[in-house]
């Protein structure tokens, strides 16, 4: 059997700070697939380690960062062994990635065409007038009307959305196997999301691009992808389909996330998770999730949980899971 | 029937634009352009739209931080255009607002207790020892310890922020605080503390709100009217439920459409609506949502709909109906 | 609701609060605050701690007299070179000067003036730039482009140049270089205010107390000066170093503090001509402490500037 597009694997990433005296885990211990085509969430609120998750894939972590462990393993190559050399020729050909704000991943200073031209343009890969034509087969992809006017244009004279267009287009534009997309509809209106969302998934249907989402919105994960991982304290802490999780989800945070959020026509009162997204220098002992948690028990208080798999490549870490019952001890709501 | 706490009429603003040249204008931004609304005591009415549609300037004529060009503004039934000073002073107390950035709502160099009792300080002659007791008052009533008055903002999360920016608003015993887009900026699992918390004091309190968010969910949720706004214009309003269970306008439609499903296999009427969010400059000829509505018909274009009730508390401005 | 309250009282939790000030003394720049505690400690207690007169010369003992001018007692002695060169003396450790005085004392004492008159011109020039920062900024519109104008004008005369030409108005003395070094320098600062003043004005704590009804000065007083403070704090420390330049500049070229006034730039100038007759002991000593007193404002003005940004600190 193929080896699939991506496998983290015990990756763990910590921030050093204050001459090494101050060590936050950002990322402890977080191991997923992706295969090729899929469409992977990974949900989780901020302070969670999802974002340094994404810059360890690339490693472009800051300088105070390191990956201290794991291996990231793209097309079965280990990407932490490689020189630095060898891991630029693999961003943007062979990963890419999408961020938040359109308006900083554009330089206002080169035009459109150059932006999107730029990494075919870098890996070699073409020039001159076929560079030009794949720019525009870019921008058309990216449903950018006229788009052979648009190459001498520049990103200021573009609305939110044509740019957050814009820059799926430049991730595009190397054929990468795999991208990144790190909250990348924050900061449009809903309707021009449901447009970006579409359009996404339109290209990975003609390309056949796994997307890696990352976003704190159970909706575009409900929308978009086919497995989604939970995150919390720098953890994976839930992992199935998507099915799954909307329908029986097993770890008690995802739960509370889905009864907290409003829905539509739903005017019953919403579930509040007690307590603050943890400090990740000052964590819980045993489970970082307990004093937040309705179903504590000693064991959660004491032991960090372990990760349980299933047989469908699921993953929890709960000494309580959802579908279990409560046990008397724990009942203190 | 008890009178609106606020009524708005036929409310405009337009802002006129510089030219390229060294005189004359290059038009006019329509950004609010004929809305009338109500927010009766003790209610929440929901302001829902997308950038480009006013509810920012809408928020700003309500807190007179912007004079109106047209319509009128009525607080407890006086037009807040003709208030003499001490009066529209008044007003400002009894009408606050709570932004959404929890991060530079604070004033980052106060002590919060400070921060709350601002407002208060500025509107009446108060003891420091009364001052301190309502501060102590405001921070049990957002629940927070009254010991935190004297840290400073940074040594608060999010959430905690927006707690004590719903105190200031509330120092000055307000009747109505407009809300602008509380939540967006917080976390998920915190969103849920912050509307549990206003929907607490509206409660305990009779405070009015009005709710300017694109959320429909959570502007659903809190009030029980919501307005549909599109570049300048009210399109619907309506009962929230009933909003949410039967929308008209082919924009409400496209809204909901886009304000992603809580489960994978809910049923959506899929409208994706084509190309961007018009300018408020040249805002399209008769009915303004029309060049990007998939209903559209000629009439659309040459004349605009007005708003017309086709069920009891539910007006649409369509040609459809 | 209880939750929320156990949370929090972790989160603002007194430990922090405790040795936060001992976190804090680990990050100081060891070296600049050395040097100018010292030179501080030094300036404050000259009066003590020197071992002679600032003004006087030193009595010299009658060996020395017999010395120098072959008689027993004499009134000075001068030219006595540092104790390490042959010829000096312990009493002295850094030589006398062509009056007999002793250089060390006077070094002590001239660390009050230039400490002195450069922080507080320094300040002055401050309180006034600031002010002008915040008014052009936070008024707008008429004030903006006046006070603006004044501030670009003022810019563009050369400090020393107008240095002594005030000085040539004021006559010497100290609180003259005061008030010349604050109307030389306070233009520095305007620009770099207004420009906070004008990013401040639209956040939102400050569109909210205007909501508010509450008053300009208010505003002024409340909201903005305690936020540009640190850009003013971190201008502070960086033209101080400039401001003991120009002060001894100006008493170098004798229209700044008078003497027999001490000031280190006026021991330079009265050193230039040993310079040439070899006694190179009275120009360098002074020239060093000016050094290193600006050195280290410089490097703590560094260290202040990375430090109070919010976007440089790894915190």
């Amino acid at each position: 059997m193929a080896p699939p597009l991506l496998r983290v694997d015990n990756l763990q990433t910590h921030y050093f700070g204050f001459g090494g005296s101050r060590v936050v885990k950002a990322v402890d211990g977080v191991s997923f697939t992706v295969e090729a085509g899929e469409t992977f969430g990974l949900v989780g609120e901020s302070g969670c380690g999802k974002t340094t998750t994404c810059h360890s894939l690339v490693r472009l972590l800051a300088a105070s960062a390191r990956i201290v462990g794991g291996r990231i393993e793209l097309d079965g190559e280990n990407l932490l062994d490689l020189s630095p050399r060898e891991m630029r020729e693999v961003r943007g050909r062979r990963i890419a990635s999408i961020l938040q704000d359109p308006m900083a991943s554009l330089d206002p200073l080169f035009s459109i065409g150059n932006q999107v031209g730029e990494p075919a343009y870098y890996h070699g890969l073409l020039r001159g007038r076929p560079l030009r034509r794949r720019v525009t087969e870019l921008l058309s992809a990216v449903r950018i009307p006229s788009p052979e006017k648009r190459l001498r244009e520049f990103p200021h004279q573009m609305s939110g959305g044509m740019r957050q267009r814009i820059v799926g287009a430049i991730a595009q534009a190397g054929g990468p196997r795999l991208i990144i997309a790190d909250e990348p509809t924050t900061n449009l209106d809903v309707t021009i999301q449901l447009q970006y969302l579409n359009l996404l998934k339109e290209l990975q249907r003609q390309s056949g691009v796994a997307l890696i989402f990352v976003t704190h919105n159970l909706g575009i994960v409900a929308k978009m992808c086919d497995t989604v991982a939970v995150m919390y304290a720098g953890r994976i802490v839930e992992m199935q389909s998507v099915r799954g999780l909307f329908y029986a989800p097993r770890h008690p945070y995802t739960k509370a996330l889905l009864d907290s959020i409003p829905k539509l026509g739903n005017k019953d009162p919403l579930y509040a998770v007690p307590g603050q997204p943890p400090d990740l220098s000052a964590l819980p002992s045993g489970c970082s999730f307990h004093p937040r948690c309705t179903r504590t028990t000693a064991q959660c208080r004491a032991e960090d949980p372990p990760e349980r798999r299933d047989d469908n490549g699921g993953l929890t870490r709960c000494w309580l899971p959802v579908e279990q019952p409560v046990p008397a001890e724990a009942v203190h709501g | 029937m008890a009178e609106p706490l606020l009524q708005v009429r036929d409310l405009k603003k337009h802002f006129s634009v510089k030219g390229t040249g060294l005189w004359g204008s290059a038009g006019t931004v329509r950004a609010v352009d004929g809305i009338s609304f109500k927010v009766n005591r003790g209610e929440t009415l929901g302001l829902v739209g997308e950038s480009g549609c006013g509810k920012t300037t809408t928020s700003k004529l309500v807190l007179a931080a912007e004079r109106a060009t047209a319509g009128h503004i009525e607080f407890e039934g006086r037009d807040i255009a003709t208030l003499p000073d001490r009066q529209l002073r008044d007003y400002r107390r009894k009408v606050q607002v709570v932004f959404q950035d929890p991060y530079s709502s604070l004033s980052p160099r106060m002590r919060v207790g400070e921060i709350i009792g601002e407002p208060l300080h500025a509107h009446e002659a108060i003891s420091r020892r009364d001052m301190r007791a309502r501060v102590a008052e405001l921070f049990e009533l957002v629940g927070l310890r009254p010991d935190m008055a004297r840290l400073f903002p940074h040594e608060f999360s999010g959430g905690q922020r927006q707690r004590l920016a719903i105190a200031r608003a509330l120092s000055t015993n307000a009747r109505l605080i407009v809300l602008d887009e509380p939540v967006s900026a917080l976390d998920v699992s915190i969103r849920a503390h912050i509307i549990g918390l206003l929907e607490d004091i509206q409660q305990r309190l009779g405070v009015s709100y009005l709710f300017i968010a694109h959320d429909l969910a959570a502007v659903s949720h809190l009030s029980q009217q919501t307005a549909v706004m599109y570049l300048g214009k009210l399109v619907e309003v309506a009962d929230s439920l009933e909003l949410c269970a039967t929308p008209l306008h082919p924009y409400t439609k496209a809204l909901f459409a886009a304000s992603l499903p809580s489960h994978p296999d809910e049923a959506r009427e899929e409208i994706v609506l084509s190309g961007e969010v018009p300018s408020a400059l040249n805002p399209p000829s008769g009915c303004r949502f029309h060049p990007r509505c998939p209903f559209a018909m000629p009439r659309c274009s040459e004349e605009e709909p007005a708003l017309a009730e086709l069920s009891p508390g539910h007006t649409v401005a369509c040609h459809l109906y | 609701m209880a939750d929320i309250t156990d949370v929090a009282r972790s989160l603002a939790a007194a430990p922090r609060l405790v040795w936060r000030p001992l976190r804090f003394m680990r990050e100081l720049p060891t070296i600049p605050i050395l040097i100018l505690g010292g030179l501080i400690f030094v300036a404050l207690l000259a009066p003590v701690i020197a071992p002679h007169s600032k003004l006087d010369p030193v009595t010299p003992t009658k060996a020395q007299c017999m010395a120098k001018f072959d008689i027993d007692n004499c009134p000075y002695v001068d030219g006595l070179p540092p104790v390490w060169i042959s010829g000096g003396s312990l009493t002295t450790p850094l030589g006398t000067d062509f009056l007999g005085r002793d250089v060390l004392s006077r070094l002590m004492y001239g660390a009050q003036i230039s400490l002195l008159v450069a922080l507080t011109g320094t300040v002055v020039a401050g309180a006034i730039g600031t002010m002008v920062g915040v008014l052009a900024g936070y008024m707008g519109r008429w004030w903006d482009q006046i006070l603006m104008r004044i501030t670009d004008a003022w810019l563009t005369l050369p400090s020393l140049v107008f240095a002594i030409l005030l000085s040539s108005v004021r006559g010497p003395g100290v609180w003259n270089v005061v008030l010349i070094l604050a109307l030389v320098f306070w233009s520095r600062y305007s620009r770099a205010v207004r420009g906070e003043v004008l990013a401040l004005r639209e956040r939102d704590f400050v569109r909210l107390a205007e909501i508010n009804g509450i008053g300009k000065t208010r505003i002024i007083f409340r909201h903005l000066l305690p936020n540009v403070m640190n850009t003013v704090m971190v201008l502070f420390s960086l033209q101080v170093g400039v401001a003991v330049i120009i002060e001894a500049s100006l008493s170098f070229l004798g229209v700044g503090v008078p003497p027999p006034e001490p000031s280190w730039g006026a021991m330079m100038s009265e050193g230039r001509d040993a310079l040439m007759e070899g006694s190179w002991w009275l120009a360098v000593f002074p020239g060093i402490c000016i050094t290193l007193l600006v050195l280290s404002a410089n490097m703590l003005g560094d260290w202040l500037r990375v430090r109070l940004d919010p976007q440089l600190r790894n915190r």
